[in-house]
């Protein structure tokens, strides 16, 4: 009698045999938690890759200070029901100069707090390895990204050093200094993402579900007023609209869509029957035209 | 057949919006099916698979809008939506520079989800391929019907049954352009049949595809009424996946070990042939000691029986010694245990193989350290022919004997995939370099029970009083190597240690007499030296060896063949001017005349050791205060009482 494995208990099995591999063949591992369903994702395969153990390796939050009130909410609360070492590392470089998305544009804010926050925060633990929760089907150039992907000393990605990969062997060899990036979401798609935090019921920020929330409009993109440093034009006043997020970053950064999904199964819903793909919300994706595989090269995740 | 799609679809969009959560329970229980396609770019590769993406609706409105505009700028069907530049994007990879390999492309219809290999570009096609093709459950092979079978169709096919891929559908591609003539394609087909026939290929879908128009992809076309197979969609959904390796005896190579606290002992693995049950037996190798399975541990409870694909941990009833690399097998159908095989080996490196030179081989969760010999011989990918070799360039494939330094649990590739592939690994650059796939062990590890040799390595060292150790001279001829080593020896030979001094000079009148001095034959010196040294310190003895042994790599394989602590490179480090003044051999001189070649130092080259555990600049030292330093490292290392 043949078992039938359906499609997300393939990409499960996979996942976990990944994350178990890398862990085994790596001297000192994190997970970077950015708090995102992906990483929510991700993290809660790591609790199955390793049951009945903890977690062997800490989580790492690379904070821009500008993330989503709710999102510190949900980070603080996951570390504490897991009782997971949760390393949250803020660029003091960043906090000196109050690099802030108004003032230094996205292209700036996200260079310096998360792409040099990243690297002092990956040196500053020796991690040799990481764990990434990208997906392939994110954009044209993630394609080719391979699960395991090593970094220069610099954090740079090299083309040239991108190694072949069979079958269920991963390389995770480094020289002292180098770094590997392990992105065990590489075959999951969005839609798999959703139906695997239906199905497993899985905590995520309330900001994807739809709420009246107050928003402005900035050149037709919807971002939502999260706090008082949020510079509003002179007589502006937030509207409050009942929007969700497909994607969560910094918030001056997202783009909130009008929605009435409150559901995940109204989100999934929504999203199957949407024209737009996920990343059209997130703006550091379209600032200069900088594509991925450029920011990859310099070091962004 | 547009207006038919367009229906199709519409009929699941409004699924979705009336019913989403019947439409979500159907799609959680979809399986999923990896496949790769291969053809070039001419043969309408990038069309199909955008056609592929854009009609399962993976394709968003600005991602269309996008495509709309590339269409126009630089599509090649006249202002028509071009779907190849769905894929494509080459021009702006090729304007980074960045390589251009394997990508993955995913699309999922009601029954299935889909994971496409796509491996454009035709200079490392082998290696692309090969990869691509390492997961992929099923191969589609493009054929232009205008120009039929041609030398690339034989390559692919090749690949595709090299790497185990027993599912072929041959996509006759184009049938627009030749009137979708029934001759044309039945005369392909056939022409086809025979020559996959050679390759043990068998399973064999012929299907007249126009990627272009759309024809037999989704809906049947009206344009090839003669055709009553299956659409290539409807094809790739009812297909039968489910492997060959779950009715495969039970498999699962221990990736960690966990041990959250002393009550819990657990072994995880994701399964890699047959299924297993609580109270089932198993076997593990190497090591070859029997057990019951005691649970099935999952995150989600525990199972009553886990299949191969799963990833689980299990626990044993017995407290056996199980770590990472081992492998649980079926108790009374488990996997030989060998050092020494016969693999179908492709290169993947620039830098071509070094036979007879270490590198490291992940098998499954364990990695040891391999040797390749000389090739038998490599295979032609295009004629199939055997050829001569002495190595393997990028891209080649070939027959190899593999040697490791231990003995690991395989089947043979053709079995089960995940139990008798493997990668090679440069030890110095840490790329893969290579792909593997185990046919025949070609020595068996007879004897696994090592532990049942009574009278070990401590019993005859307990014997002499003493630890065993090996002192490994390296350096460049006529550094010093020799007399140092002689001193040493004296003077423990005085204080009654048993000892033995191997000389790189004296072992070339014996035991390696039929060794010359190309790179290949200076690995194989040093191995068997290395392996004489090993034997010796089972026996208990204090082993000096003075060898040039200019390669890092290969005193590294001799050093991993030891113990910890028990192997001291000590460096003998005279600069090059020294020892060519010196010159008792008269090689240098030799050298410089034009008589001698590959002389160390002149023009072959030394790798000095990084982090040697003593380093004698015998510029500066004396033979006997050389010495002397030598004896003070074995004090503090505790092989000689202080």
């Amino acid at each position: 009698m043949t078992t039938t494995l359906t499609h997300l208990q393939r990409l499960e099995a996979e996942s976990i045999s990944i994350m178990r591999d890398a862990v085994s063949e790596s001297e000192r591992p994190v997970m970077l938690y950015s708090i995102g369903k992906d990483s929510a994702v991700m993290l809660h395969l790591a609790r199955k890759a390793f049951f009945p153990g903890k977690l062997p390796f800490p989580l790492l939050h690379v904070d821009t200070t500008w993330k989503f009130q709710d999102m510190y909410r949900l980070r603080d609360k996951t570390a504490a029901e897991l009782g997971a070492d949760l390393i949250v590392h803020k660029n003091p470089r960043a906090v000196e100069l109050g690099i802030n998305p108004f003032d230094h544009g996205s292209g700036m804010h996200t260079d310096i707090w998360k792409t040099e926050g990243l690297k002092q925060a990956l040196e500053a633990g020796s991690f040799d390895l990481a764990f990434g929760g990208a997906r392939r089907d994110e954009e044209k150039s993630r394609a080719k990204e391979r699960i395991f992907s090593v970094r220069t000393k610099d954090h740079r990605w090299d083309p040239k050093m991108q190694r072949p990969e069979l079958w269920r062997l991963y390389n995770a060899r480094v020289h002292p200094g180098e770094s590997v990036r392990v992105f065990p979401l590489s075959n999951w798609t969005e839609l798999d993402v959703w139906q695997y935090i239906a199905m497993q019921d899985i905590e995520i920020v309330p900001l994807y579900f739809a709420a009246e929330r107050p928003v402005v409009d900035r050149d037709g993109t919807l971002i939502m007023v999260d706090d008082d440093r949020f510079r509003l034009h002179e007589g502006e006043v937030p509207m409050r609209k009942k929007v969700r997020f497909r994607t969560l970053g910094c918030y001056p950064l997202s783009g909130a869509i009008e929605s009435e999904a409150d559901t995940l199964s109204a989100i999934i819903q929504e999203m199957l029957l949407a024209r737009t793909s996920e990343r059209q919300g997130r703006l550091i994706d379209h600032d200069a035209k900088a594509s991925m595989e450029k920011k990859k090269q310099e070091g962004y995740f | 057949m547009a207006s038919d799609v367009k229906t199709d679809f519409a009929v699941q969009q409004d699924r979705i919006a009336n019913d989403i959560e019947a439409y979500l329970h159907e799609h959680e229980h979809k399986s999923l099916l990896r496949f790769i396609t291969c053809g070039s770019v001419d043969d309408g590769k990038s069309t199909l698979i955008g056609r592929l993406l854009y009609e399962s609706q993976m394709v968003f409105e600005d991602q269309l809008t996008a495509l709309t505009h590339d269409s126009k700028t630089m599509g090649t069907q006249g202002g028509e939506l071009d779907l190849a530049l769905l894929v494509d994007g080459l021009a702006a990879e090729r304007e980074q520079g960045i390589t251009i390999d394997v990508a993955y492309r995913f699309f999922s219809t009601e029954k299935r989800k889909f994971i496409v290999a796509d491996t454009p570009g035709h200079e490392q096609y082998t290696r692309n391929m090969v990869t691509g093709a390492s997961t992929a459950d099923l191969a589609i092979i493009l054929i232009d019907a205008r120009k039929g079978v041609l030398t690339q169709t034989r390559r692919h096919s090749y690949l595709v049954s090299l790497l185990g891929i027993t599912k072929v559908v041959l996509a006759v591609n184009k049938v627009d352009a030749v009137g979708y003539s029934q001759d044309v394609v039945e005369a392909i087909d056939k022409d086809y049949r025979a020559f996959a026939a050679e390759l043990g290929l068998t399973d064999i879908t012929t299907i007249p595809t126009s990627a272009l128009k759309g024809d037999n992809i989704l809906v049947p076309s009206a344009n090839t009424p003669w055709y009553d197979g299956p659409t290539l969609l409807g094809h790739l959904e009812s297909v039968e996946v489910e492997d060959q390796v779950q009715h495969q005896p039970f498999r699962m190579p221990v990736q960690w070990v966990s041990r959250p606290d002393l009550d819990f002992r657990g072994f995880a693995g994701q399964i890699a042939g047959g299924s297993i049950r609580p109270g089932d037996q198993v076997r593990v190798l190497p090591s070859s000691r029997v057990s019951t399975v005691d649970r099935i541990v999952t995150f989600d409870g525990d199972l009553p029986q886990a299949v191969a694909g799963q990833s689980i941990t299990l626990t044993l009833t017995d407290e056996v010694d199980v770590s990472r690399g081992d492998v649980l097998a079926a108790a009374d159908d488990s996997p030989e245990v060998a050092d020494q095989f016969e693999a179908t080996l492709v290169w993947m490196a620039e830098e071509p193989l070094q036979p007879g030179r270490p590198y490291l081989l992940k098998i499954g969760a364990r990695t040891v350290s391999a040797t390749v010999g000389t090739p038998d011989h490599k295979v032609d990918v295009n004629t199939l022919e055997h050829l001569p070799a002495d190595t393997l360039a990028l891209n080649e494939i070939g027959v190899v004997q593999v040697s490791l330094d231990r003995a690991v649990p395989f089947d043979p590739y053709a079995l089960n995939r995940d139990m008798g592939g493997f990668v090679l690994v440069d030890r110095l650059t840490n790329g893969t370099v290579g792909a593997g796939m185990l046919r025949t062990a070609t020595r068996r590890a007879d004897n696994v029970h090592w532990q049942a040799i009574d009278v070990d390595k401590s019993a005859h060292a307990a014997l002499k009083g003493q630890k065993p150790c090996v002192l490994w001279f390296t350096g460049l001829p006529s550094a010093g190597k020799s007399t140092v080593a002689n001193l040493v020896e004296r003077a423990l030979f005085a204080q009654g240690r048993h000892t033995y001094l191997l000389d790189g000079d004296n072992v070339r009148h014996g035991l390696n007499a039929d060794l010359g001095f190309t790179a290949e034959d200076r690995v194989e010196n040093i191995r068997r030296v290395g392996e004489v040294a090993r034997l010796m310190v089972d026996a208990g003895l204090i082993v000096l060896v003075t060898l040039v042994s200019p390669y890092r790599a290969d005193r590294d394989l001799v050093r991993s063949r030891l113990d910890e602590g028990e192997f001291f490179e000590v460096f003998v480090d005279a600069p090059l001017a020294v020892v060519q003044e010196r010159d008792p051999k008269g090689l240098y001189r030799k050298a410089a005349a034009g008589e001698a070649k590959n002389v160390t130092g002149v023009d072959a080259p030394y790798e000095a050791p990084e982090s040697p555990e003593l380093r004698l600049p015998t510029a500066e030292l004396s033979a006997d205060d050389a010495a002397r330093k030598v004896l003070a490292m074995l004090t503090d290392a505790g092989i000689l009482a202080p």
